[in-house]
This record gives structure tokens, C-alpha cells and sequence, in this order.
């Protein structure tokens, strides 16, 4: 069955902030969900609390919004109760980060086959304004107005120390290439992480334009794609090189580096080591990794949870209760 | 000369086994309650568990308890004090000195009741018996350890001997209760199944532990009870946890559903997610999860996609699946949630029973919050319970709570294997194409029973959102109209209220003429049935009723409890029913009977209670 994007929204009013980076996230998703394939009868889309958590009333599948930081295990729930169904968790940074960090993490390393969209703003919104689990050391915000005195989570450090098998990250505006993201996302068998950079108008506005704005992106971003070498810039003319343990943002043709001295990228390699000091390129002497960093094989939760029910059931006879029973120490009387 | 031996023949009779933690009492309790159901016998069982995994070797706080009464009829209740008590070390002797009558008879290893031995049980003198004022009781005095190593000599080595001592203590028991010994012989195959040497070894002091106690017979009392026969039919020896997990099993069955609980181990409630978690054969998906809020959330996503869906914990992780439970209610999901209560507050007495946790299934939430909460009576009742919670949950799209608690959770008896076509049918209110064409939408009700129907994700048509923010009345979508949510608030209490009309009536048992009512609720009716026959058989006359059904009430509860001048409510805790039924009915001021020991109540000090009402 083909789908389009309109298949996927629902009637209901969107009703997040004007100008708000969830417009895109959305726009993305329905687009993406369409390419899948995957009928909206078949889609769960599953949320904890805040202002991305609103997301599933916007989404002409099921949808279940439910409470603060529990998305991650109320979705695992549904996706190895009926695992034929595709099953989304929208997320914050507060909702996945602060109160739902155990279940993320959990979920994460279960590797339950659900597609996580951490929609990552480093601020609380809905509540107006205080800083997040992903907010920079020293920020100032309602619930800290002399700054910060602590470090901030990096969403990729906590999935792939979780043992995340899939971590992508795209840009809340970027309607061009997030999709196909999304798909791949969908597509890997497993728990995936996408972190949207994300923009709160109201409450943190332009805390990404360093490195989204359209005039410095090209040089402060790279878009990762697996089996390719990794260049960058306006001109394709930097690319990423291996320097002793650490990773070296370079210009072509400049320092004695060439073509053949960039790395070409390997999603799919089980180490997570490279993966992860890519996905921590900050946009300050490396650019920020997007695309798909990490998307590696390994068996889901649900689907082993199926097998040895199946691998019991070929073994044992017993289908109800009463044959089980009567194979326990019984007496009978006559 | 068997003629000699007195035997005394008892309609029922207390034996207590106890021992270090490590000493295997509760093994060698369970064989002989097993061998005596098998024999026909009615037997309520309860192990008595220190709270620490294994305490220092024979030390107070080590000690591990078994104690079961077995009956011809009426047993209700492990009992009150032991006619035989089986001490494997002074510590057990001091500890359940307590727990016998003044004329016991009691075994024990003179082989660890050394000097050291008393030491380490704080005794001050070598005579344990008269430190501890037990003037009366019929000591068998063996040396369990050295015949343990006599017996074994050349089959195993001394290590291993000591380990067959509770054997030799079992064999022992089965000669004072003219038990044959091929049954025991039969279980002991069982058990040792996959290892020969421990098996013959045992086997070998079983028999030991027999003939000793046939060439002492002379100088105790021996008994006879007597047998009753019973409903037609296979029986197993069931604990509450497993017959709570049976009964789940029972409702999934029943309702075409899969079963999936979403669980974190906590005492004492554990055992019913290893029951179901080894119940794959059955279809049973049973996740482990990182927390007990994990333990729901899964469990409601389960829901949410099409399971019958459980969750089982005691009272701290109930007070953990709160905001869940909210969430529930709020999105009318069905759940059930096992609350296997034990002594509290906070961690509290983990291994001990009480009956604390009901305020807090009734009321324990956020907002205006209503769920159905019921009480299992009896270990094979939680069978019952557990069905009938699966059954208001699945048909009334909301929470129920079961409180049981570590009392029958633990305890066991034997239970008639059912029959699942006697069981009422459960059916799930789920949409239907007639329903979309007449307009459905996400909160469409059923005008009789208040309840929305069930969309369960997969099905075309229905896509729907849910959550937990308030919902329109009619479409499900948010809605923050003060008059929607008044209406919302109503319905979903009238949703509850209406269940009322498929419960069974209050039932009244004993004196309908009585001028009073003992009322109790959940896991005490064994210890309120046997006191409130003990009250009839002394001649007076006394009404009793036990409530299962808590929230909502039956519908005849209040004329059940108006009837009577006097009424008594006794119940392990301060006074929560009492004060849950005064909320609920005008101008009702029952007495109350409280204790939270952490302990079953005693018998007799029920009857107590009763009988000083009942001359007032």
C-alpha cells in the first residue's frame, strides 16, 4: 500500500509555539512514515511529558501520551506485547534525560525495536523555562539564574554507554534530509536513537544558530553517510582524519594531507569507539556529526522474547493452564 | 509393642519445624504437608522466614519457621500454638517456645545442644527446658547429628550427613503421625530427581529417623488424624503466589488474551513473577524490568496494545506505580496490579504480613482517582481473586487492584485443580464495525456500564490518541472545559460504582440472629472463620461477613452491616476498613479489633474479643 504524508496527520490543531523546531520534527515524521510504508493502524507513536510529547496527538495513528519520563517503558510494554507494530517514543531532553534516564537507558540496552525521537533543546519549556539535563555548564535560566554548576549529559555519550546499537542525529529544520534518517531509523531492527537539534523560540532561541546557521553550517557540520569518506565545507574541501588517539578536522590538499588520508565512515563496525568520539564532535574544532553515525546488527528484545517462547512451547505440551496443573504433583480423589 | 504407645486421636493437630535458615525446614515442612494432603488430610501451611538470607549459624536471628495445621474439616488457619515442635538447635527452641502449647511434644538434636550451642542461643544454663519455663512439655531427645553419620557411614561423608539431618527429623515425624513412608519416599525421588547419591542418602535416614521413633514409641504421645473425603478430583498443594499467578493464567485463557506482567522482584511478592515467567509453554511474556515504575509502564504499553496486563509488587513499589496507576484510571486502560502487602512503613518488616497497604490502593493517587481494589481471602482463593480482577479489569477498561498479602501469599493448602468451564466467561467491551458505523469515537460509552470501548492498536478504523491529560467527553481529546471535567470526574467514578451490579452479594455466615457481626476483609478469614466457629461451638450465638470486594462495595453491604446491633471489625492494621466503612455508610460506628505484629493473628484471642462483645 503506497502512503503519503497526509495519511499520517490527524485533525487535530498543532498547537506548539510559532517557529518552533517540533513544526519540522513532525513534518519530517509524516513524511518519513509514508515512505516506510508501515500502515497507520499498524503505528503506535508512544510520549512521556512536554512540549515534543505532544506529538502524538498530531499523528493519525495510535497514539497514547502518557506521564513525565515513562515513555521509554510504557512503548518497550507495547512493542514486546505486539511486536508487528511499528512503535515510536517522542521525547525531550527533560522527559528521556532527567526523570526518564533509567528507562532510556534501560530500553536502550534491552534493545527493544523502537524508534526514539529525542527532541533535544536543552530547556524545559512546558514549565517555561528552566535548564535541562543537556544544558552547557554555566547556563542561566529561570531555575538558574547565577548559571549552571554542572556538566550536561551528551545524549550520545548515554546510548552508546548503554550499548545503543543505531544513534542519528538531524537538524529540526532540515525537512530535506531528516526523513530519510527517520526511515533508517525505522528500518534497523532495534532500539535507534535519533537526537533532533532542536530550537526552543521562546525560551532558548538560536542556541544552535553557531552552527545551523545556514552561513557557517557546511563548515560546522558533516553529514555522515557509511561507506564514505568523510568531507565537509562549503567547498567539500575538510575532511575528518585520524591524529594518534583523536579525531582532526583537516583541509585537503593543506598540511601534507590528502583525499586518501580521510576516514571513510563505517556505521555498521560493533566497536562503538570512533562512533562515539564522532558523535561527539561539538562544532568547535570538529564539526558536528549528522546522519547516521552508528547502525549495528544485534538481536532485539522482542523478538528473542518471542523465540524462547517458542523454543519452550516446541519442548513442553502443556497450552492451558489445567494441562500445565495436571503435570505437577498431584493426588486425586475418587 | 505397639499396643503401649499412647495415640491420640485430634481433629486437628499443630506441628512447627524449625531450624537454622540453612537447616532445609522448610523443604522437609512442605513434604509433609504434601504427604498429608496426598493422605487426605485439610492443611494450611505457613513458613516463617527470617528476614536476613543466612544469619550467623544457629543464632536467634536465623532462625527459619514451618508451621502447618492439619485437619479431618475446619481448618482455616496454620493455627495458634504447635502440639509438636521440631527444634533442629537451642535458638529454635528459644524462639518458638512461644509457639507450642504447655503439653508439646518436642523433638530435638541433642547433638546441638552442646554448651557452645546454648551460647549461641544466649542461653544462661545447660537446661534450656526449665530457663525457658517449659515444665510440661514431652521432649524426644535424639541425637539426630551422630545417627545422621552412623546411618551414612561408607555412603557419603560427614558433610554430607549433616545435610540429611532434617531428613532424619521428617522420618521421625512421619512414625509420631503413623504416616507411611512410600509417599515421602516417592516426593524425595522427585525432588532428587538429577542426583542418586543424595537421594539414596536420604532415603537411607529417612528411614533411620522412622525406626527411631518406632523404638522409642513407648514414652510419647503418637496421633491419629483423621480423614475427610473430599470434592471428586485432582488436588495440588498451592501457596497464594502461585495460585494469584494460576488465576491470571486462567484469565487470559479465558479471555482470548495474551498474558504479560511487567514486574521488579520485591518480598514478599516475587514468587508470582517466577511463576509466570516460567510459564512460557502457556504463552506468557513476563518482563524484568529495570524498576518497579517499569514494572507497570510496561505493563500498561502491554495493555494499551491488546494484553491482559499485570503487575505485581508490595506495598513500597505500590506506592512507586502510583502516578502510573493514575494513568490508568485516567486513560481507562485495564491493569491489573498485585499488591502482595507486607508489614510496613517505608521497607518496614519485609517478611512479615499485614494488612496496611488498603488506604493507600484506595486513595494512594493524585486527583480524583477511583479504581476497583479487592482483597483475596485464603492462598486458594487468591486464585478466585486473581481471576475475578483480570475479569472487572478486561470488562470495565480499569485498574483493580488485588491486595493480598504475605500471609496467604506464602501459606498453602490443597487446592481442587479447576475446571475453567465452571469460570464466568470474560469478554473485553472491544469496538466493532457497528459501533464505527454509528459514529464512534475514542470515548464512545457503553450506557449501561460507563465503560469505553477498546481499540486495541492493529485494528483499521480506530486510530485514536490517548493519554493522560483530561478528555473531551465524547471525542478523547485533550480538554480543559471546567463542565467536561466535572462530567469526566463522574463518570469515571460512576464507571466504578457500577460494577457493583455484577458483584456477588455480602454473604452473612453463622447466627442471622445474632446481636453481633464480626466483619473482617481479605487474608484474615481463615483465622476469623476458625475463631467465629470456635464462638458457635461454645454455644453463643455470632454473625460473621468477609469482604472480597472492597471498591466498590457490594450492593447489600450496608444492609449487611445496619442488620446487626453490634457490629466488630477486626482487621492487621489500625483501623483502615473501620474507617473506610464509616466514610462510606451514615452514621456507622463499628467496634474494631487491631493488631499489626507483623504476625497471623491467634485464634483464641479472637474469640476473646468476640465473646467479651457478645456479653456486653
Amino acid at each position: 500500500m503506497n502512503y503519503e504524508a497526509k495519511d499520517f496527520k490527524s485533525a487535530q490543531l498543532v498547537r506548539w509555539c510559532p517557529g518552533c523546531g517540533d513544526y519540522g520534527v513532525l513534518s519530517s515524521l509524516h513524511k518519513a512514515m509514508a515512505t516506510l510504508g508501515v500502515a497507520p493502524k499498524d503505528t503506535a507513536v508512544i510520549s512521556g511529558i512536554g512540549c515534543s510529547s505532544r506529538l502524538p496527538y498530531y499523528m493519525n495513528t495510535y497514539g497514547f501520551h502518557t506521564i513525565h519520563g515513562r515513555g521509554a517503558a510504557i512503548a518497550t510494554g507495547v512493542k514486546v506485547a505486539n511486536p508487528k507494530l511499528s512503535v515510536w517514543l517522542a521525547t525531550g531532553d527533560g522527559d528521556c534525560l532527567a526523570i526518564g534516564g533509567n528507562h532510556f537507558i534501560h530500553a536502550v540496552r534491552r534493545n527493544v525495536d523502537l524508534n526514539i525521537l529525542l527532541m533535544n533543546n536543552k530547556i524545559y519549556g512546558l514549565t517555561k523555562g528552566q535548564y535541562s539535563p543537556t544544558s552547557a555548564r554555566g547556563f542561566v535560566s529561570k531555575s538558574s539564574p547565577y548559571g549552571t554548576v554542572e556538566d550536561p549529559f551528551r545524549p550520545a555519550e548515554l546510548a552508546l554507554g548503554a550499548r545503543g546499537r543505531f544513534f542519528a542525529r538531524i537538524i529540526d529544520t532540515d525537512v530535506k534530509n531528516a526523513p530519510d534518517v527517520l526511515v533508517a531509523a525505522a528500518q534497523h531492527k532495534g532500539a535507534s536513537v535519533t537526537e533532533v537539534i532542536l530550537n526552543c523560540v521562546i525560551f532558548n532561541d538560536g542556541i544552535n544558530e553557531s552552527i545551523i546557521n545556514r552561513e557557517i553550517r557546511a563548515d560546522k557540520t558533516i553529514t555522515l553517510k557509511h561507506g564514505e569518506k568523510m568531507i565537509f565545507g562549503k567547498d567539500n574541501t575538510k575532511g575528518i582524519v585520524q591524529d594518534g588517539f583523536s579525531l582532526k578536522a583537516v583541509t585537503i590538499g593543506e598540511g601534507g594531507y590528502t583525499l586518501d588520508d580521510v576516514l571513510v565512515h563505517d556505521a555498521t563496525t560493533a566497536d562503538p569507539t570512533l562512533h562515539l568520539k564522532l558523535a561527539l564532535m561539538d562544532g568547535d574544532e570538529l564539526p558536528v556529526a549528522l546522519g547516521i553515525i552508528r547502525n549495528v546488527d544485534a538481536p532485539t528484545y522482542d523478538q528473542e522474547v518471542e523465540k524462547q517462547i517458542a523454543g519452550v512451547q516446541a519442548k513442553k505440551p502443556s497450552r492451558t493452564l489445567r494441562d500445565y496443573l495436571l503435570t505437577l504433583d498431584t493426588w486425586e480423589v475418587n | 509393642m505397639a499396643q503401649e504407645t499412647k495415640v491420640k486421636e485430634l481433629d486437628r493437630v499443630v506441628i512447627r519445624f524449625s531450624g537454622d535458615s540453612g537447616d532445609g525446614m522448610q523443604l522437609v515442612g512442605t513434604i509433609f504437608s504434601n504427604l498429608s494432603a496426598e493422605l487426605g488430610n485439610q492443611i494450611i501451611t505457613f513458613p516463617d522466614y527470617p528476614a536476613e538470607i543466612r544469619a550467623p549459624h544457629g543464632t536467634l536471628s536465623g532462625v527459619s519457621g514451618f508451621q502447618m495445621q492439619l485437619g479431618a474439616n475446619d481448618v482455616y488457619t496454620p493455627g495458634d500454638k504447635a502440639d509438636v515442635l521440631i527444634a533442629m538447635n537451642p535458638a529454635a527452641l528459644k524462639v518458638n517456645a512461644q509457639f507450642i502449647k504447655p503439653t508439646s511434644v518436642v523433638i530435638i538434636d541433642t547433638d546441638s545442644f552442646q554448651a557452645d550451642d546454648l551460647e549461641r542461643a544466649l542461653f544462661m544454663t545447660g537446661d534450656p527446658f526449665k530457663e525457658l519455663g517449659l515444665s510440661s512439655v514431652q521432649v524426644v531427645a535424639a541425637p539426630i547429628t551422630q545417627m545422621c553419620k552412623d546411618c551414612l557411614e561408607g555412603i557419603t561423608d560427614n558433610k554430607q550427613a549433616l545435610k540429611n539431618r532434617n531428613i532424619f527429623a521428617l522420618g521421625l515425624v512421619c512414625w509420631l503421625f503413623n504416616r507411611p513412608l512410600e509417599i515421602v519416599e516417592k516426593l524425595l525421588s522427585e525432588k532428587f530427581k538429577k542426583k542418586p547419591d543424595a537421594l539414596k542418602a536420604s532415603l537411607a535416614v529417612l528411614q533411620a529417623g522412622f525406626n527411631y521413633g518406632h523404638n522409642i514409641h513407648a514414652s510419647v504421645s503418637t496421633y491419629r488424624i483423621e480423614t475427610k473425603p473430599q470434592k471428586k478430583g485432582f488436588y495440588i498443594d498451592v501457596n497464594g503466589n502461585k495460585a494469584t499467578a494460576y488465576g491470571l493464567i486462567a484469565a487470559a485463557e479465558k479471555a482470548g488474551l495474551q498474558l504479560f506482567l511487567g514486574s521488579y522482584p520485591i518480598t514478599p511478592a516475587t514468587d508470582v513473577m517466577h511463576e509466570l515467567t516460567a510459564r512460557k509453554e502457556l504463552g506468557v511474556k513476563v518482563m524484568q524490568t529495570e524498576d518497579e515504575i517499569a514494572g507497570i509502564c510496561t505493563a500498561i504499553g502491554a495493555a494499551f496494545a491488546g494484553s491482559l496486563a499485570a503487575t505485581n509488587t508490595s506495598g513500597p513499589g505500590l506506592a512507586l506505580k502510583s502516578e502510573a496507576i493514575g494513568l490508568a484510571v485516567m486513560a481507562e486502560i485495564p491493569l491489573v496490579v498485585v499488591d502482595v502487602q507486607r508489614a510496613g512503613p517505608s521497607t518496614g518488616m519485609p517478611t512479615k504480613s499485614e494488612q496496611t497497604d488498603l488506604l493507600q490502593a484506595l486513595y494512594g493517587r493524585n486527583g480524583e482517582s477511583p479504581a476497583v481494589v479487592i482483597a483475596a481471602l485464603s492462598p486458594t482463593d487468591c486464585f478466585d481473586s486473581a481471576y475475578w480482577a483480570a475479569k472487572l479489569a478486561l470488562e470495565h477498561m480499569t485498574p483493580v487492584i488485588l491486595l493480598t498479602d504475605g500471609y496467604i501469599a506464602n501459606g498453602s493448602s490443597a487446592w481442587h485443580i479447576p475446571d475453567l468451564a465452571d469460570y464466568p466467561e470474560i469478554k473485553p467491551p472491544y469496538v466493532t464495525k457497528e459501533l464505527l458505523a454509528q459514529g464512534w469515537q475514542a470515548y464512545t460509552r457503553d450506557a449501561k456500564t460507563d465503560v469505553r470501548y477498546w481499540a486495541v492498536p492493529g485494528t483499521e478504523g480506530f486510530m485514536h490518541r490517548d493519554g493522560g491529560l483530561e478528555h473531551d467527553f465524547i471525542k478523547g481529546t485533550i480538554c480543559t472545559d471546567p463542565d467536561n471535567h466535572q462530567k469526566m470526574t463522574e463518570i469515571r467514578q460512576s464507571k466504578i460504582d457500577k460494577i457493583a451490579d455484577v458483584l456477588p452479594f455480602q454473604e452473612v455466615l453463622g447466627d442471622e440472629d445474632a446481636d453481633v457481626l464480626v466483619v473482617g476483609w481479605g487474608g484474615t478469614y481463615g483465622h476469623l472463620s476458625e475463631a467465629v466457629a470456635d464462638v458457635r461451638k461454645s454455644g453463643k450465638k455470632v454473625a460473621f461477613t468477609h469482604f472480597k470486594y472492597i471498591h466498590p462495595l457490594p450492593k447489600n453491604a450496608q444492609w449487611v452491616l445496619r442488620k446487626f446491633p453490634k457490629v466488630l471489625v477486626i482487621e492487621q492494621n489500625t483501623g483502615q476498613f473501620a474507617g473506610y466503612l464509616r466514610s462510606k455508610i451514615k452514621g456507622f460506628n463499628p467496634e474494631q479489633f487491631n493488631r499489626v505484629k507483623g504476625q497471623p493473628f491467634i485464634v483464641a484471642r479472637l474469640v476473646e474479643e468476640i465473646n467479651k462483645l457478645i456479653k456486653n
